[in-house]
């Protein structure tokens, strides 16, 4: 289990919380350790409460616990929000010159540090500067060399010019000083460092550096939390490989355009959460039927409808295997980390052009706002390959022509992937269309040439399944007789469980599905195991669903729908708890 | 690209199933010359279309190709553009298709002004779902959808695109292959996006605006004093709600497409084997 320190900064939307907490994820991660962040934000600009979490440790975190260390709170609220979280001899960091926060109760055993950081960021050159006081005294307190949020505040405010850079460092060590002079605890804190070099992103800038790296020159898209990241991130960064992002008027049109786009060749790609792909389906049956790769990205968040558009769920898996009137041929690939966005974003467009055909790639919430750190060479750029599959040249469009000359995008080959002319291709020129269509991409009701088609159509989904290596990833120990089955963000909590859970003598196999179609099949796994559990953010358990229509046996269920992601502590006594009803009993 | 091009080159071997008389056959006709007179051939052309009669239009000729999904074809029209500004673009559909469930990208292609050229026939009618009102139709057109009248005032496309922001605003009558396809051309050379709204009359459900209706009411900007670079005049033509004007009502000569000024060039279908040379500069910004 790391020896990890847990730190919040909490207030009201406006506070410029996000912004703080980046900062100290970005000093801790400069000193060489490891970061793993969350965020309790609302679908508002002002007011209400947010809050930014980060655990940190020079061992690898994946997930966030049910213990926080060290609490700046600029709302009384946030004490309130956090109870459950702090502990004896956990520190809080507050401005009792502030209107709101003068009768605030610092609870029992808990150490309260008023500190005036207002004004002390007004001796430091302006009020706006109040976080970063508080964060010299998470400095102070945490024993944490103040260089490395020196080099943390360089990195915010450079563009702003060297004076503000040197105000902040000053409003840093003003609180330090405050801290040292005016209180003397033993914290017990020490904030050890590495001479590691980390980055830090979260998964939906993960998903757009893969979308880069992977030859994507076209995104368009209409914001929406929590995947408008991803189109952020690509603004300004695309443009410089090539390629354009375009702001929508609405998703109907996002996936249009990027319809467009494939169809002229390019590498294409739209993100949205599940409001947005209930407006794409319209059009996904079209990019499945016209045999047009595509890469849609799904950020889930809860639902349905607007649903709590800042909170974590995964409840979109049924509409992205099943969605769509007819029956249509997709891939449905979602990363379990994130730094698996940056990897199944660049094998999205591969098996996307490889196949022809949508694929959807999902992320979840949790794993869009959590901003973590890796070595570098996580992301070896050298290690991504492009494959474009059966794209044909001028020089070979002859053998791909019908007898009347005329070129077959829909040729029904035995594996049942036709080749692609890009527009431009001489003699290449031909249609496509959402009606079922003959060889050539025309119109037809003719009953053969409708079953070739759809039958050519489920072919390549079967050569894919047999081409393609649809692994998992696994953990824990393989002779287990608990299993455990999870998608997306959950591998990171479920990881770290495993400690709590060997801890206590249990042992657990884990594994992480990164494929929900085609995905891998897992029956032999299952049969081994005495018990298998699924655990998913939704309440219908669709992963499991899924499972037991493949495996045709009953699996358990840990399933999670508040809102909020799981945490490895409460995750691993969830699973003791079925693992082990008896002892709990006692 | 050949220099010999016909226009029957952008025919397809497929025969129209539209009715005999449809106004659609002498609006793809004009289609067809327009690109083939403006240096184009099918192998870099790209013509996309919606769904209603008008949808049919890509079946019918031959060239790169997309019938899409009712009401979405500007969008994608946009997308295969920016993708590879070497290709043209010309996207087809109707009054349903562009003004109805597509109104809102209408207006959103307008205001971006990419350059391609958007031909609508507009026959004030369904047709292939077989004659309800459309969002053209006038007020007192009695449909089977609309025993008494539509009891709403016909959208206004013209002035909808000027409105928009529009570059490039004509309208042509389909009868009059000569005129049509000159200003089809036009919105092909325009810089920016060129609607040509097409009188394209319905022969079988709409008997108000017929043929005869069209070549009476019908007025022809180039023989009035219409200057199409006044857009306080093209306003006045475009709202007068009593005349038929046809020609080129507004065209904005200063007009810079949308690619242009987001700095987009050639095809982004070339990519490398692999990442971009410089990537690792993309992982290094997260330090």
């Amino acid at each position: 289990m790391p020896d990890d320190l847990n730190w919040a900064i909490g207030g009201e939307a406006g506070d410029g919380i996000d912004s703080t907490g980046k900062i100290f994820a970005q000093a801790l991660s400069r000193a060489g350790r490891h970061v793993y962040t969350s965020k309790d934000f609302a679908s508002r600009i002002r007011g209400g409460y947010t809050a930014y979490k980060i655990r940190s440790s020079v061992d690898r975190v994946e997930s966030v616990v049910d213990r926080l260390d060290i609490l700046i709170a600029l709302t009384e609220r946030t004490i309130d929000e956090n109870m459950d979280e702090l502990h004896e001899g956990s520190v809080i960091i507050y401005d009792g010159e502030r209107t709101t926060m003068q009768d605030v109760e610092i609870p029992e055993g808990m150490i309260g540090l008023d500190v005036p950081l207002k004004s002390l960021a007004e001796d430091a050159g302006g009020a706006i500067m109040r976080n970063v006081v508080a964060l010299g005294v998470a400095c102070e307190v945490s024993d944490f060399p103040i260089e490395n949020l020196d080099s943390a505040l360089e990195k915010r405010f450079k563009d702003k010019g060297q004076a503000i850079v040197d105000n902040n460092s000053k409003a840093a060590r003003l609180g330090q000083e405050f801290a040292a002079e005016n209180f003397d605890y033993d914290y017990g804190y020490s904030v050890e460092t590495t001479d590691s070099d980390y980055v830090l992103l979260n998964g939906d800038e993960a998903i757009g550096m893969g979308a880069i790296a992977a030859g994507c020159r076209f995104y368009a898209g209409y914001p929406i939390t929590p995947a408008t990241d991803v189109m952020e991130y690509l603004t300004g960064r695309i443009e410089q490989y090539g390629g354009t992002v375009v702001q929508a008027e609405d998703e109907l049109a996002a996936i249009n355009l990027a319809l467009g786009a494939a169809r002229a060749g390019a590498r294409s790609m739209t993100a949205t959460s599940g409001p947005g792909i209930d407006l794409m389906t319209e059009t996904f049956g079209l990019v499945a039927t016209s045999e047009t790769p595509m890469v849609i990205c799904d950020v889930m968040r809860a639902g349905p409808s607007t649903g709590m558009p800042t909170k974590q769920e995964q409840g979109d898996l049924d509409m992205l295997v099943y969605g769509g009137h007819g029956e249509i041929e997709r891939m449905v690939v979602g990363p379990t980390s994130v730094a698996e966005c940056f990897w199944k974003t660049v094998e999205a467009f591969n098996l996307a052009e490889k196949y022809q055909l949508p694929v959807f790639l999902v992320s979840d919430l949790s794993l869009a706002v959590t901003e973590q750190t890796f070595p570098p060479e996580t992301f070896d750029m050298d290690e991504v390959e492009i494959e474009r599959g059966n794209v044909v040249d001028e020089a070979e469009i002859d053998s791909w022509l019908d007898e009347q000359g005329r070129f077959q995008p829909h040729f029904p080959a035995a594996d049942g992937i036709s080749p692609r002319a890009l527009p431009g291709t001489t003699d290449g020129a031909h249609m496509t269309t959402g009606l079922e269509h003959d060889a050539n991409g025309r119109r037809t009701e003719d009953q053969e040439i409708r079953v070739e088609q759809v039958e050519k159509r489920s072919q390549k989904f079967e050569t894919a399944r047999e081409r393609e290596d649809w692994n998992y990833r696994e953990f824990g120990d393989p002779d287990a007789e608990t299993l455990v089955l999870s998608w997306g963000s959950n591998e990171g909590p479920m990881r770290e469980a495993l400690d709590f859970l060997a801890e206590d003598g249990i042992d657990v196999r884990f594994i992480s599905v990164p494929y929900l179609l085609p995905r891998p099949d897992l029956s032999e796994e299952i049969a081994a195991a005495e018990t298998t559990v699924v655990v998913e953010c939704n309440a219908n358990g669709q992963f499991a669903d899924l499972i037991e229509h493949d495996v045709l046996e009953r699996v358990e269920r840990i399933n999670k729908f508040t809102g909020v992601r799981f945490k490895a502590d409460e995750l691993a006594e969830e699973i003791r708890q079925l693992v082990e009803p008896q002892e709990v009993a006692q | 690209m050949s220099s010999d091009i016909r226009f029957t080159d952008f025919k397809s071997d497929k025969q129209p199933t539209w009715c005999p008389g449809c106004g659609d056959f002498g609006t793809m006709n004009g289609m067809m010359k327009a690109l083939a007179e403006t240096g184009n051939d099918p192998d870099n052309t790209f013509v996309v279309a919606g769904i209603g009669c008008s949808g049919k239009i890509g079946t019918y000729m031959h060239s790169y190709a997309l019938h899409g999904v009712h009401g979405r074809a500007l969008p994608v029209g946009i997308g295969v553009k920016l993708a590879n500004p070497d290709l043209e673009v010309m996207v087809a559909g109707g009054d349903g298709d562009g003004y109805s469930i597509g109104a809102g990208h209408f207006i959103h292609a307008v205001r971006r002004n990419v350059d391609m050229s958007y031909v609508v026939m507009d026959n004030r009618i369904y047709g292939l779902t077989k004659g309800q009102a459309s969002p053209t139709s006038r007020e007192d057109f009695e449909t089977s959808t609309s025993p008494d009248g539509t009891h709403v005032s016909p959208v206004n496309p013209l002035a909808l695109a000027l409105a928009s922001g529009a570059s490039f605003v004509a309208q042509t009558f389909s009868s009059d292959s000569q005129r049509h396809t000159e200003v089809v051309k036009q919105a092909i050379e325009h810089d920016g996006f060129g609607l040509v709204n097409v009188y394209s009359p319905c022969v079988t459900f709409n008997d108000v605006d017929t043929y005869d209706y069209f070549r009476d009411a019908i007025v022809d900007v180039d023989e009035t004093d219409h200057d199409p670079n006044d857009k306080d005049a093209a306003r006045d033509l475009i709202t007068d709600g009593s005349t038929e004007y046809v020609g080129v009502l507004y065209q904005d000569e200063a007009s810079v497409p949308y690619e242009e000024r987001e700095g987009i060039e050639g095809s982004m279908a070339d990519i490398p084997d692999g990442a971009p040379e410089n990537a690792m500069d993309l992982v290094r910004e997260f330090y």
